[in-house]
């Protein structure tokens, strides 16, 4: 499945892109599965969303999908169908905080 | 003719200032990495167009950037610093256990003979080496575990491995120092390492003489004396001749003894600079006015070098990575404010000019000399 990702201003700039990301995701389509594929793809973005080792999604990162915060969902959670479809995109957000 | 590049690291971004020998004019290119904090950029004594950046934020982490055309391009390199083994625990603000975490890199030190070869200093307090022009990094697993680790804590800005010393004569010998743990030397390139704090003495933790927990805030030696080494302690300025063994005071003069950086003349070993600030709770210049300080003795005699420094009404930092000097015969003399300056001394400090004004709050300042 082709899902769009939009990811911060900054990581865009890591990543040398601009707009949203397209990318191929096995199911079932969960947040670390999307993680997974977006850091093979940017590997430069390893350890900018979430720990190296831990897997733990970063404190100032948040994960919004179809008007919903999911950054608190269990891992296991499977993305809303129109995140699997590629209607709506998944949005990884820095939260607006520090300065 | 030489060149001169000035690498300046701001709490949002990277600058580049260049001139040619005579120090006059100067083109900035910059931000690079805009929005990041730059805690350090450096480059390699051995090929001058290899720089090496710590890029960090609070959302997204750290970034280690690279580049082998002197700053014109960047890729990002590997950005995993993971302790080895299991990392055990420091000393916390309220003396508590605290697990080591780590946090960003504050220092980046590349060997003096290998562009590929580069030493970190990290918060939590830790040392890592890449010998691989930054593709994987690997802790010195040596110093964190010494010993005296669980009674590390940090100082006000995190317990952070700040000042990374490669002895030019002798490789393996290194000199690090911790904001609070205190300076350490290793001898075999860092497989194991010693305190060297004898002779501090730190009245603001429970034993003043202790051999651990001196919040040293810089080491700088000259190249031709490496077992001189010049400290700016929180308090105290210091001064060792046995490379670290024993440290007596060289405050002497100086309006007030505590202050950040430390740097020592590229031709005369015995002249060294500080910038004195009023104390460890107001960090900004006494009376407002802006002065480098400058012993032609190796400490204790001071004069105040205040030509082209404001010299009222200022009242900014200096940190401890933001102070340098180049190699040309007239020895220039470099640093970088939290307000955002960058003064250069193209006459071993008798004379200033903000060659930069407005950037943001300068963490450091390193000068590459460029045949």
């Amino acid at each position: 499945m082709t899902i769009r990702v939009m990811i911060p201003a900054h990581l865009r700039t890591i990543a040398k892109v601009s707009g949203e990301v397209e990318l191929d995701v096995a199911a079932p389509v969960t947040i670390p599965a999307v993680l997974d594929a977006l850091e093979a793809r940017f590997p430069a973005l390893q350890g900018t969303i979430r720990d190296h080792v831990t897997r733990v999604r970063r404190p100032f990162i948040r994960f919004f999908a179809c008007s919903e915060d999911l950054s608190h969902d269990p891992p296991e959670t499977v993305l809303p169908l129109p995140i699997q479809t590629g209607a709506e995109p998944f949005l990884i957000v820095g939260a607006i905080a520090g300065g | 003719m030489s060149k001169v590049r000035v690498l300046v690291g701001t709490r949002k971004g990277a600058f580049i200032l260049e001139s040619d020998g005579k120090r006059e004019n100067w083109n900035i290119t910059g931000p690079h990495f805009g929005g990041w904090e730059i805690y350090h950029i450096n480059g390699s004594p051995a090929d001058p167009n290899r720089l090496y950046a710590s890029q960090s934020s609070s959302w997204f982490g750290q970034m280690i950037q690279r580049s082998d055309d002197g700053g014109q391009t960047w890729e990002p390199v590997d950005n995993k610093f993971v302790y080895a083994g299991v990392p055990g625990t420091h000393q916390w603000y309220d003396g508590t256990p605290h697990p080591w975490e780590f946090k960003r890199v504050w220092h980046l030190e590349p060997s003096l003979d290998d562009p590929d070869t580069v030493y970190a200093g990290v918060e939590d307090a830790a040392i890592f080496k890449t010998t691989d022009g930054g593709k994987s990094w690997n802790e010195l697993a040596g110093l964190r575990e010494h010993g005296s680790g669980p009674r590390w804590q940090p100082g006000a800005g995190g317990m952070c491995l700040h000042t990374i010393v490669i002895d030019p004569k002798n490789p393996q010998r290194i000199f690090i120092a911790i904001s609070a743990a205190g300076a350490f030397r290793t001898d075999d390139g860092g497989a194991t390492w010693t305190p060297i704090n004898q002779g501090l003495r730190s009245e603001y933790i429970p034993d003043p003489n202790a051999d651990v927990g001196h919040c040293v805030h810089r080491i700088a030696l000259h190249p031709s004396r490496p077992d001189t080494l010049f400290m700016q302690k929180h308090w105290d300025v210091m001064r060792s001749d046995n490379a670290g063994d024993t440290w007596h005071e060289v405050s002497g003069n100086l309006p007030t003894d505590f202050g950040f950086p430390i740097q020592v003349h590229a031709h005369e070993p015995e002249t060294i600079y500080v910038v004195p600030i009023k104390s460890d709770s107001l960090h900004y210049p006494p009376d407002g006015k802006l002065r480098v300080y400058r012993s032609r003795t190796g400490g204790n005699e001071w004069e105040a070098l205040t030509n082209g420094l404001p010299q009222q009404d200022c009242y900014v930092n200096i940190l401890r990575d933001a102070m340098a000097v180049d190699k040309l015969d007239q020895c220039g003399v470099y640093f970088g404010t939290t307000g955002g300056q960058v003064y250069a001394s193209s006459d071993s400090g008798d004379n200033w000019t903000a060659i930069a004004s407005n950037l943001p709050p300068v963490l450091s300042v390193e000068v590459q000399t460029i045949p």
